[in-house]
């Protein structure tokens, strides 16, 4: 049983001239990257608890919650600022929500708040989670979180720089840096929290991202050697050809392994799997229509000295 | 490509027996019957799984170096006076951690600072004085603390939290805490299956600092203390203070022990202490020179009683009656008995998951979990056959291979975290796919199937190496310039690609040889 392979994605010696794609590939991705920055600063990052700080209680409640009756009890007991959300099936969940407190014992009181508040409005009510972070910590963790990605971005220029040649190395950072607004633009619209979880998921997509432009390259670097007077172009082109099959398998074996996640995984796990989904599609497609593109304008000229006419001796 | 040596096939297969032996604890609890010496690693499960509460802790330093500062003040004091030296004040600068001595006579300033240095100690093993003395200006010599002596109080400070921490939740009778600190002034707390987190949280959070202070009966009433004198609160009423003499008589830090028990004549919770000999001997001091007065028992800063000396107390045993219910009697004989907190510990960061959450979540997350996982072996089979059912084997032995490598670093998993070694899991299979295609284009090139094999492995190899090498270098940046999360996490994806090298290269090679061997197919099934 299964002992013979039973599909391939694309036939053997498929030639997509995708080269012809490059400024479509670029200007969409440039667009995409814009609109990304732009969704950044408005309307901004739905933050989760981790960096916004504050209060969440998660509830659960006897019968099906009356938000109204909840609303009235919490703002009598001057919790003005709390937010209710149900979660789950059958009505019986509540997220209630705080902002962030002044001090820890601010915090531990409003928690005693909702708490009695709770006992009023809802008897025989369970408090399934409490979190409660402080602001303060947030800020610091979102400004090393930047420092430590920004060096990592760093490393992998100068590693590909050393094995490479520095066209590659900017081509693959660009790359990846256009990939990484693009999800962060993804999270805005879909309004998936930014979290500790969701900052694993982007570092996971970035990991991928750099393995799969890796591959590519590589493939490109020895047909550089390989073929001497072929145009960069063409060489592109028949380098991702060769490697499509690889590409679309291995996109497709990450992607089968988040799809259920997203689907099914629950509140805990959709939007680390989205996420990986949406990174997925660009990082494939971005190894063959943005780092690519980028590697044939920067190496026209200087990658491949067969395009050009042989200086005189 | 066919020949591996005895040796290196025989380290290949212990590798993945050792990997597996060291993941086995992950399936049951430690058997009673092994001796203590045998490890038994788990990996721990994150609060979403198990339950419990997790507190994230920031120590104030500027409590304790205010205390050293008051404690330098003191020793200048002394030091001047047995001099005679004159001084128009003695001033604290919390920010610099330094003491001004401002001198009445400028002429003195030799003289003093002579004094001054006879103050200044070299704790044993310390690189730092206590504090460094030096003229400023004609008639200031100032007192500072220097930086690396200051750094070492703050590690000891935060080292002796940890401790201190621990024995007061090993004695509130927690199962399985597990305190660490975390950057320079954190300390990070999780206590699996903890139902009733108020209780920790004033168990933690409570400095516990005991004195015994006189109290100033002859002070007139006021909200303003006078000199030499503070006014503290009562513990059960805020509102109501009382003068107490700043000097500390006895200190809460030479007790020796302390029980809750119930007071037999009126059948009141109370808390029995006593105290060592040093103790003992200045509390015996002080109420045989104090009969018939009022003593404060005071517990960070607030009056938990303030009893009549009826008869000097000569052997150390006191009892504290404030209003105590049965848990406060036994949670404040706790906290005497751990000792006081070095400084104070503010909870920046809590969670606490009741055992009721989740296990719907729980159950949903692991079935999409496993559906994920049989959806890559599936692919895997399909897409190359008997090639993809090797690599399967090195899937299920590389998840076999991280779970004991993060058993032994002792990692906790929660759901995300599963997810993510998952799609590293995903992720893996591309080295692979890669031999795969290059055997399989070798093959279509005309070689022959060793031939195409051998291409296929060396070819495949350098772009693999390329390929997560990038990747490696990238999170083992994260990892060192991280925050601590991202740092959990980069350490899994490097735990993940070392794993992968070893599999889905060397592993599935070795089964591919054999499986060669065995058959010399005419062609490959790629």
């Amino acid at each position: 049983m299964f002992m013979k392979p039973m599909f391939r994605f694309v036939p053997d010696g498929t030639k997509i001239r995708f080269m012809n794609g490059r400024f479509a590939g670029l200007i969409v991705s440039a667009v995409l990257s814009t609109a990304s920055v732009i969704l950044f600063f408005y309307p901004g990052l739905n933050l989760g608890l981790d960096f916004r700080g504050g209060v969440v209680l998660q509830v659960e409640t006897p019968q099906a919650a009356n938000f109204a009756a909840l609303r009235t009890a919490l703002a009598q007991a001057g919790l003005s600022d709390a937010a209710l959300q149900s979660f789950g099936q059958g009505g019986t969940g509540v997220l209630i929500s705080l902002e962030s407190r002044q001090n820890a014992n601010e915090t531990q009181s409003a928690i005693t708040e909702v708490e009695s508040a709770l006992a009023k409005a809802a008897p025989g009510a369970k408090i399934l989670s409490t979190q409660a972070v402080g602001a303060s910590v947030s800020n610091q963790l979102f400004a090393q979180g930047l420092e430590a990605l920004g060096l990592s971005f760093v490393m992998i220029l100068g590693y590909i720089w050393f094995r490479f040649e520095w066209q590659f190395a900017v081509g693959a950072v660009t790359t990846l840096i256009l990939d990484t607004t693009k999800t962060i633009g993804f999270m805005v619209v879909t309004r998936i929290p930014f979290d500790l979880v969701t900052i694993a998921a982007i570092l996971t997509i970035i990991g991928y991202s750099t393995n799969d432009k890796v591959v590519v390259y590589d493939r490109v670097r020895e047909n550089l050697r390989k073929y001497k007077t072929m145009k960069l172009r063409e060489l592109i082109d028949q380098s991702i050809n060769e490697t499509l099959n690889r590409t679309l398998g291995t996109s497709g074996t990450v992607f089968l392994a988040a799809l259920p996640l997203a689907l099914f995984g629950g509140s805990a796990l959709a939007g680390f799997a989205w996420i990986m989904l949406f990174g997925i599609i660009v990082g494939t497609s971005s190894s063959i229509f943005i780092a690519a593109p980028i590697l044939l304008l920067l190496g026209e000229n200087r990658l491949r000295r067969g395009s050009v006419a042989p200086k005189p001796r | 490509m066919l020949y591996f040596s005895r040796a290196k096939t025989i380290g290949i297969l212990l590798i993945c027996a050792l990997g597996l032996l060291l993941s086995l604890p992950n399936l049951s609890r430690r058997p009673a019957f092994l001796p203590g010496f045998m490890p038994w690693n788990q990996v721990h499960l994150g609060l979403d799984l198990s339950g419990g509460s997790y507190l994230l802790l920031q120590i104030d330093f500027s409590a304790v170096e205010k205390q050293d500062l008051n404690a330098m003040v003191d020793q200048a004091r002394q030091a001047m006076r047995g001099q005679t030296l004159g001084y128009t004040g003695l001033q604290t600068d919390v920010p610099e951690n330094r003491v001004a001595v401002h001198l009445l006579n400028a002429s003195e300033l030799p003289a003093a600072e002579a004094a001054l240095n006879k103050l200044v100690t070299y704790a044993p093993g310390a690189s730092a004085p206590n504090f460094d003395v030096s003229a400023d200006g004609d008639d200031t010599v100032d007192l500072t603390i220097p930086r690396a002596e200051l750094a070492a109080r703050e590690t000891q400070a935060v080292q002796q939290s940890i401790t201190i921490i621990q024995r007061r939740i090993d004695g509130s009778g927690v199962l399985n805490p597990s305190i660490a600190r975390q950057g320079l002034d954190q300390i990070v707390v999780q206590l699996p299956g903890v139902s009733d987190p108020d209780r920790i949280r004033a168990l933690i959070g409570t400095t516990a600092h005991m004195t015994f202070q006189m109290v100033d009966e002859t002070a007139p009433p006021g909200p303003v203390a006078p000199l030499g004198d503070e006014a503290l609160p009562m513990a059960d009423n805020p509102q109501q203070t009382m003068d107490v003499s700043t000097d500390v008589a006895v200190d809460g830090d030479d007790l020796n022990s302390a029980q809750a028990t119930t007071d037999p004549q009126t059948g009141q919770w109370v808390v029995n202490f006593s105290l060592n000999s040093v103790g003992a001997r200045e509390f015996g001091d002080v109420t045989s020179a104090n009969v018939g007065k009022l003593f404060a028992i005071v517990l960070d800063g607030k009056i938990i009683e303030a009893p009549v000396i009826r008869v000097p107390i000569t052997d150390g045993a006191a009892v504290i009656s404030g209003n105590f219910t049965a848990q406060s009697a036994t949670d404040l004989a706790l906290l005497l008995r751990a000792g006081a907190l070095p400084a104070p510990l503010n909870i920046v960061e809590e969670q606490s998951v009741g055992p009721e959450l989740g296990a719907d979540a729980i159950r949903d997350g692991a079935l999409s979990l496993a559906a994920g996982f049989v959806l890559v072996l599936a692919f895997m089979a399909l897409f190359y056959g008997l090639f993809g059912w090797f690599a399967n084997l090195a899937l299920v032995m590389n998840l076999i291979i991280m779970l004991a490598i993060l058993s032994i670093m002792g990692a906790t998993l929660t759901l995300p975290g599963m997810a993510g070694i998952l799609l590293t899991l995903g992720m893996s299979v591309d080295a692979n796919i890669l031999i795969n295609e290059r055997v399989r284009e070798e093959q279509r090139a005309g070689r022959k199937p060793l031939a195409a094999l051998e291409a296929g492995y060396k070819r495949a190899y350098g772009t693999i190496i390329d390929s997560n090498v990038t990747t490696l270098l990238a999170h083992i940046t994260l990892f060192i310039f991280g925050s601590p999360p991202v740092r959990g996490f980069a350490v899994t994806i490097c735990v993940g690609i070392i794993s992968t090298l070893f599999t889905a290269t060397v592993l599935v090679r070795l089964i591919t040889s054999r499986w060669y061997i065995a058959r010399r197919p005419a062609s490959l099934p790629v």
